[in-house]
């Protein structure tokens, strides 16, 4: 009975043999878990970053917009079109319910994006038929991922952290050539 | 002490502390309450995500969907929690409550806190849904509100600590607690720990919200809050499987088979399941890969072997208790002759296997730094969720209440034959739903968005059919539950004032 003070002695008593296989599968399992976290951080090939540095939400989108005026090639619905040279440092600003610039990026080379916010929290959601990945964007800090796109592709970029009354029209684009 | 204060069942022969008895009344019904507002929250949302009905306009959807999550994870499950400590420290310790009157100031700021909370959240005063991220910024009362409900439930916790103290000291039970009641105290002590977090970042952001405080760092919040927002849901987690507990006993006799092994697993959720809510962070800047590998990955497994542990437990003193009634016929004929009508076993078997093979196994997986990438603030994560706290902690409550209301109001049930449904009908809603919601949300889904068709958007981006034809499988999966929930909410209320008086 769970509901009564169990017999005297109930410390000693010894575990039955199911229960000690039971118990012997589970650890072994969760050991093995465990384990895979770090293995698979060096042997999978796509980690969440960890590079990151404290910034000013201004200073950001200063460098952001100097830098989307340097390498801008077009424009689309008001959202400038931006293709930095292969291998370098890219920014995308959250804010205002909008992805800004539309990054034009060449397939198979890396590239580091730079992801902040100038509002409110923001949920980096790239999304395709094919894949999904996703990153927390937060105003204050610039947080930096390295990405070498593999198929060339126009990939949509929706906000998936609650951000305001404006949350579900907050949708930019990325493209690869 | 006067044995007036006292009456003892007539079913059960246990002794019932009539002041406490009034407030478990009281914490019963406003859960109840709760889960009826809710529950009316729910629909609408439910409703406004399946893009064939979309029904609320942009601002009542997130309004409503704030509400639904702090009536349902907050409100529903803590006032039913409070009940069943004060039953656990009580009837089953034959003790008395040590301070009435501190258990009424406390059910009076938890009713204050949730009222006020509620309140602003309709008057549109906090469309920040249930995490409150900032610089999103709620109206001061918003705060207010969680920071009272937070103080009467610290409050009330601490009664519970206070009556197992005096039970000792009277004397009133004979060598070790009871598992039910042990695990209770269990989930009280990570209650505490997870106020503590809730006050150490509600208090500062309180503040901010009043202008006392210039800014509230956004990444220094998050972390701080997930120690109060996981947590929580742990308590559930450890309640819920000491409800499980009760209910094998109550609908089958059964008794723990290794008492040791049962209590060590509920210390391993008080030792670790804190330090493991960090997987919320895993794809937020700031935190170190060691950092997060550490905290999702060494500490949060051995929370997990502690679910293991009962998920094997209580099982297998069902079956034996089973066996020792007869049916012992080859493997299965204690499951076949398993009392399945019963609600409070439906309800406990549902809810274990739920929890565990819905809710457990994807907040595992998706506890890990790589499918974090691909599963983070998805409609997986509802699915995960409703999973555990829905399919699971829910479901196991409302298996208990059948009792509760014969055994505390002193009410029979009205309809036996709704109650009988009634567990199936939610559990299979909910597993539904929480799949489907995590099958839509492996394609992208975000989670809380209004509409995922991006309408009259910039650039429109169109999901695979697919996630749209399990975001419908989803839709009716959820109305299954809400039926379930319906059927739960009529038939407590109706015989709580209609039943016959037992």
């Amino acid at each position: 009975m769970s509901i009564v003070s169990p017999e005297k002695g109930w410390y000693s008593e010894p575990l039955d043999k199911e229960e000690k296989v039971w118990v012997a599968i589970a650890l072994a399992w969760c050991l093995l878990t465990f384990f895979l976290m770090p293995v698979w951080h060096v042997v999978g090939k796509q980690n969440p970053s960890s590079e990151s540095y404290r910034v000013d939400p201004v200073k950001f989108n200063e460098i952001a917009t100097a830098f989307t005026e340097k390498y801008k090639v077009g424009e689309e619905n008001g959202i400038p079109i931006v293709h930095p040279p292969a291998g370098s440092d890219v920014f995308v600003v959250a804010g205002g319910y909008q992805w800004r610039p539309i990054l034009e990026l060449e397939k198979g080379k890396e590239y580091r994006i730079h992801l902040s916010s100038l509002d409110f929290q923001h949920g980096f959601s790239l999304v395709s038929p094919k894949f999904v990945m996703n990153y927390m964007v937060l105003p204050g800090y610039d947080y930096v991922i390295k990405v070498t796109p593999t198929e060339a592709g126009t990939y949509s970029i929706i906000c998936n952290e609650f951000c305001g009354m404006g949350h579900h029209i907050m949708i930019g684009k990325l493209i690869v050539k | 002490m006067a044995s007036a204060d006292f009456r003892t069942c007539p079913t059960t022969g246990l002794k019932v502390h009539l002041p406490a008895e009034g407030l478990i009344k009281a914490n019963a019904v406003v859960a109840v309450v709760a889960i009826l507002i809710g529950g009316i929250a729910a629909l609408a949302v439910l409703l406004t995500r399946l893009p064939a009905v979309h029904i609320l306009p942009a601002d009542w959807f997130y309004r409503l969907l704030t509400a639904h999550a702090l009536d349902m994870l907050v409100v529903w499950i803590i006032f039913f929690e409070i009940a069943g400590l004060y039953f656990g420290g009580t009837v089953l310790l034959n003790s008395r409550l040590a301070a009435p009157k501190v258990g009424w100031l406390a059910f009076i700021l938890m009713v204050v806190g949730a009222g006020i909370v509620n309140a602003i959240v309709l008057m549109g005063g906090a469309d920040v849904t249930f995490t409150s991220y900032p610089p999103l910024k709620a109206h001061p009362a918003y705060y207010l509100g969680i920071i009272l409900f937070a103080v009467g439930t610290l409050i009330a916790v601490g009664l519970f600590f206070g009556t197992l103290a005096i039970a000792k000291k009277e004397k009133t039970y004979d060598g070790s607690l009871p598992m039910v009641t042990f695990g209770l105290m269990c989930a009280a002590i990570i209650a505490v720990l997870t106020l503590l977090h809730g006050a150490a970042i509600y208090i500062p952001t309180f503040l901010w919200s009043i202008g006392l405080l210039p800014s509230i760092d956004p990444s220094m919040y998050r972390l701080i809050f997930w120690g109060f927002g996981h947590p929580s849901q742990q308590i559930n987690v450890c309640a819920m499987v000491a409800v499980w507990y009760l209910l094998a006993t109550l609908t089958t006799g059964a008794k723990p088979l290794n008492e040791k092994l049962c209590r060590t697993a509920f210390l391993l959720y008080v030792l670790f399941i804190n330090v493991a809510s960090e997987h919320h962070l895993l794809v937020d800047p700031v935190l170190s890969t060691a950092h997060k590998i550490f905290n999702t990955g060494y500490v949060m497994h051995l929370a997990v072997l502690a679910s293991m542990i009962h998920a094997f437990a209580v099982p297998a003193m069902t079956e034996v208790a089973l066996r020792k009634k007869g049916y012992s016929k080859g493997l299965f004929e204690w499951l076949k002759k398993a009392p399945w009508g019963e609600p409070g076993f439906s309800s406990m078997m549902l809810s274990l296997l739920i929890f565990g093979f819905v809710g457990g196994i994807t907040g595992v997986t998706f506890g890990t730094e790589q499918i974090s990438i691909i599963r983070h603030n998805t409609w997986a994560i509802t699915g995960h969720f409703h999973g555990t706290v829905v399919g699971g902690t829910t479901l196991a409550f409302m298996g208990l209440t059948y009792y509760v209301v014969p055994l505390i109001f002193r009410r029979e049930i009205i309809s036996k034959k709704a109650a009988q449904i009634q567990p199936y009908l939610f559990g299979i809603g909910v597993f539904i739903m929480a799949n489907s919601m995590m099958f839509a949300g492996s394609y992208g889904i975000p989670r809380r968005h209004w509409d995922i068709t991006f309408a009259g958007t910039a650039f429109p981006y169109a999901f695979d059919p697919t996630a749209m034809l399990f975001m419908t499988l989803a839709g009716l999966g959820g109305l299954l539950a809400i039926i379930g929930g319906a059927m739960y909410v009529l038939n407590t209320v109706g015989s709580v004032f209609f039943g016959k008086k037992l």
